[in-house]
């Protein structure tokens, strides 16, 4: 009999004909589905029956309209060139206005007023996918946990384009659209602020980063390893602990003296994942606004380790000669 | 199906990896690695054996020229219409001319500064070299806090070009649509001065012709004004970029980038680089830009600008331009200190 027992799924269960869902009173759903042989290879071979209402299909058309604001401006920015839109597209970039705009929302359009409009189409239509969230876990008698965990991510989105800049006074700290644009920005903003190394919160976000990395391949490599012995059922064995739970919970307290149960993995791995971004919001949020200078502030506190110098003394010229810096 | 998808698979990973590796422009190992500053700290300069190889070569010094008695006739009576060179004998005088057309026309020649009567001034190349040589004197004397007793001489930017290989002119940026589209200051176009970043493509013209501010970084804990914009820190961060590529060195050359903007911390390579600053800035404004009238159209930039200078202009990709051999120790004519 065929069984899980490679890291690729080599058994593809299928119905014979597309499972349509449990049913839930006075909800009239979509009949449509139909079976994908390589989604199958990665996931559930089962497409459909989705279910887009009016906050999804309102979310799609913000989406597309910032998608369109972005790409448009982009596509603009090389004279609508389409060999240099391709070319250049990693590097295109829609920047905010700039300082002297402050947080005035009507800039002209072409000094950042699309940046304006590009970020609330997205922020609405990220907002609507949320809600949209929210209630079809409600429709199916779920807890909320994606969705609380989707809003942590959010809450760092809106963070970096919106509610930092409006504490600085200034939408152009927030973030430019495009894809080295922001990890420039990313740069930029760190050396801008004195190292974020030194920012206690973004050491936490890194800690719950990395941490969901391990704890994602702890528990991936677990549950695929008592695979053999039915332990992809994961649930099942929370309830009914089979041999497959036995053996891998005996695993890690071999390994490490402790091990997670098949439920309090799930708890760990949702804190982590949510923490992270939580975390590093935070962080985002108190710099410029609070502190200037992370590295600074680490002296102040004592976290930043003085080096022995190596070099001779190096004074600032500007201070001994003067002259613009 | 499953036997056509895996052949697919194979098929495009063979692809990407042909395609990996012929286009990501590769450094060939061994690569050199020499520290600098503390352990830890990551202050170290990478270098490949090969790039090495070529650099060298590309900047080993010229045949030498001998050298000319001061005393003597004077190039001023013996010559018509000296303008700079007025301290100089005649072989002094001669002998700079000499290295001139060996540094920077060694194939037009003497008539690429001279018409038939030397003395005449009608051709624009020759006031340019006046200027040059104005330049050159200035540097060795009065920028000694940037080029030490190595000093400069014509072949440090010309190396046998009659114009240098790494000029700067504003830059416009590629075409652009008008109207309501988003114009991003010159932000999110690749180009070689912005390091095929997504920073502003102009870097030179803010902070070598203007004196926009460097200095980008809070210096204080805690905020007390309204500091640099994010959008400013990316404008000094183009021109670092610059010069970390001019000098063929990575930040940790000057900065321990745990602290960037801490002066006791960095190296002392950082002052040298300030006042080298201090010094492209006078050179563009004093001597580059103002010879504007007199270059001819294809001289000139796309937007009508002269050639101007950056710190590749001398450097070419070494830290110490001609890793740091003194020519000018050999030309006191233009300014340069003898060897002690």
């Amino acid at each position: 009999m065929a069984y899980y027992q490679n890291i690729f799924t080599q058994v593809q269960v299928r119905a014979e004909t597309p499972d349509p869902g449990v049913p839930i009173p006075g909800m009239q759903r979509t009949s449509w589905a139909t079976f994908s042989h390589l989604l199958g290879r990665i996931g559930n071979a089962q497409i459909g029956p989705i279910y887009l209402g009016y906050l999804g299909s309102l979310s799609l058309v913000f989406g597309f309209i910032a998608f369109e604001i972005i790409g448009l401006n982009m596509w603009a920015s090389v004279n609508w060139d389409p060999v240099q839109f391709v070319r250049q597209l990693p590097w295109l970039a829609l920047e905010p206005p700039k300082p002297q705009y402050g947080i005035k929302i009507f800039p002209p359009l072409s000094e950042g007023g699309w940046w304006l409009f590009a970020g609330f189409f997205l922020t609405s239509s990220v907002l609507l996918w949320w809600w949209r969230m929210y209630r079809r876990a409600r429709a199916l008698g779920l807890g909320t946990h994606t969705a609380w965990a989707f809003l942590s991510a959010i809450w760092l989105y809106l963070v970096l384009g919106f509610i930092r800049p409006l504490l600085m006074g200034s939408w152009s700290e927030a973030v430019p659209f495009g894809i080295f644009p922001h990890l420039d920005w990313t740069a930029a903003f760190s050396i801008r602020y004195g190292n974020l190394f030194y920012n206690p919160f973004h050491m936490l976000s890194i800690v719950f980063l990395y941490g969901s990395a391990l704890l994602f391949a702890m528990h991936g490599g677990t549950i695929l390893a008592v695979g053999r012995f039915g332990g992809e059922r994961e649930i099942e064995q929370i309830l009914d602990r089979g041999t497959a739970s036995e053996r891998a919970a005996l695993f890690w307290r071999w390994t490490m003296g402790f091990n997670a149960t098949m439920e309090s993995i799930h708890r760990w791995a949702w804190w982590f994942a949510v923490l992270c971004p939580l975390s590093g919001g935070i962080g985002i949020l108190l710099t410029g606004t609070v502190v200037d200078n992370w590295y600074l502030w680490g002296v102040m506190h004592g976290i930043a380790p003085e080096y022995p110098h190596v070099f001779p003394a190096v004074v600032d010229p500007a201070l001994v000669t003067g002259g613009a810096p | 199906m499953r036997l056509a998808l895996s052949l697919i698979g194979v098929v495009a990973a063979t692809l990407l990896t042909a395609a990996m590796l012929l286009t990501a422009g590769w450094v060939r190992p061994p690569i050199i690695g020499v520290q600098s500053g503390y352990r830890g700290t990551g202050q170290e300069q990478l270098i490949s054996a090969q790039n090495k190889r070529i650099l060298e070569a590309a900047n080993a010094l010229p045949a030498p020229i001998d050298k000319a008695s001061p005393s003597g006739e004077r190039a001023t009576s013996a010559y018509k219409n000296v303008k700079v060179l007025t301290d100089l004998s005649t072989d002094e005088f001669n002998r700079v001319m000499v290295a001139i057309t060996e540094w920077v026309s060694p194939e037009q020649g003497c008539s690429y500064c001279h018409v038939e009567n030397f003395a005449d001034d009608g051709i624009y190349t020759k006031i340019v070299a006046r200027r040059m040589i104005g330049m050159t004197r200035d540097i060795n004397r009065e920028w000694t806090s940037h080029v030490g007793d190595v000093g400069v001489t014509c072949y440090t930017c010309h190396r046998g070009q009659p114009v240098p290989k790494h000029i700067w002119f504003e830059n416009p940026g590629g075409p652009h649509a008008g109207g309501m589209a988003a114009h991003n200051y010159g932000f999110g176009h690749p180009s070689k001065s912005n390091g095929t970043t997504a920073l502003p493509v102009d870097p030179f013209n803010p902070h070598l012709l203007g004196d926009d501010n460097l200095r980008v970084e809070g210096n204080t804990a805690l905020p007390t004004t309204q500091g640099a914009s994010i959008q400013q820190t990316e404008q000094s961060f183009s021109l670092m970029i610059h010069m970390s590529q001019a000098l063929g060195v990575n930040c940790t050359f000057c900065h321990n980038t745990r602290a960037f903007s801490e002066w006791s911390q960095s190296a002392p390579q950082r002052a040298t680089a300030w006042h080298g600053l201090q010094m492209v800035r006078e050179l563009n404004a004093v001597y580059l830009e103002t010879l504007k009238p007199l270059y001819p159209v294809n001289r000139l930039g796309p937007l009508g600008d002269s050639p101007k200078a950056n710190c590749a202009t001398c450097h070419q990709g070494v830290s110490k331009p001609l890793y740091g051999q003194s020519l000018a120790k050999d030309f006191p004519e233009l300014g340069g200190k003898a060897a002690p």
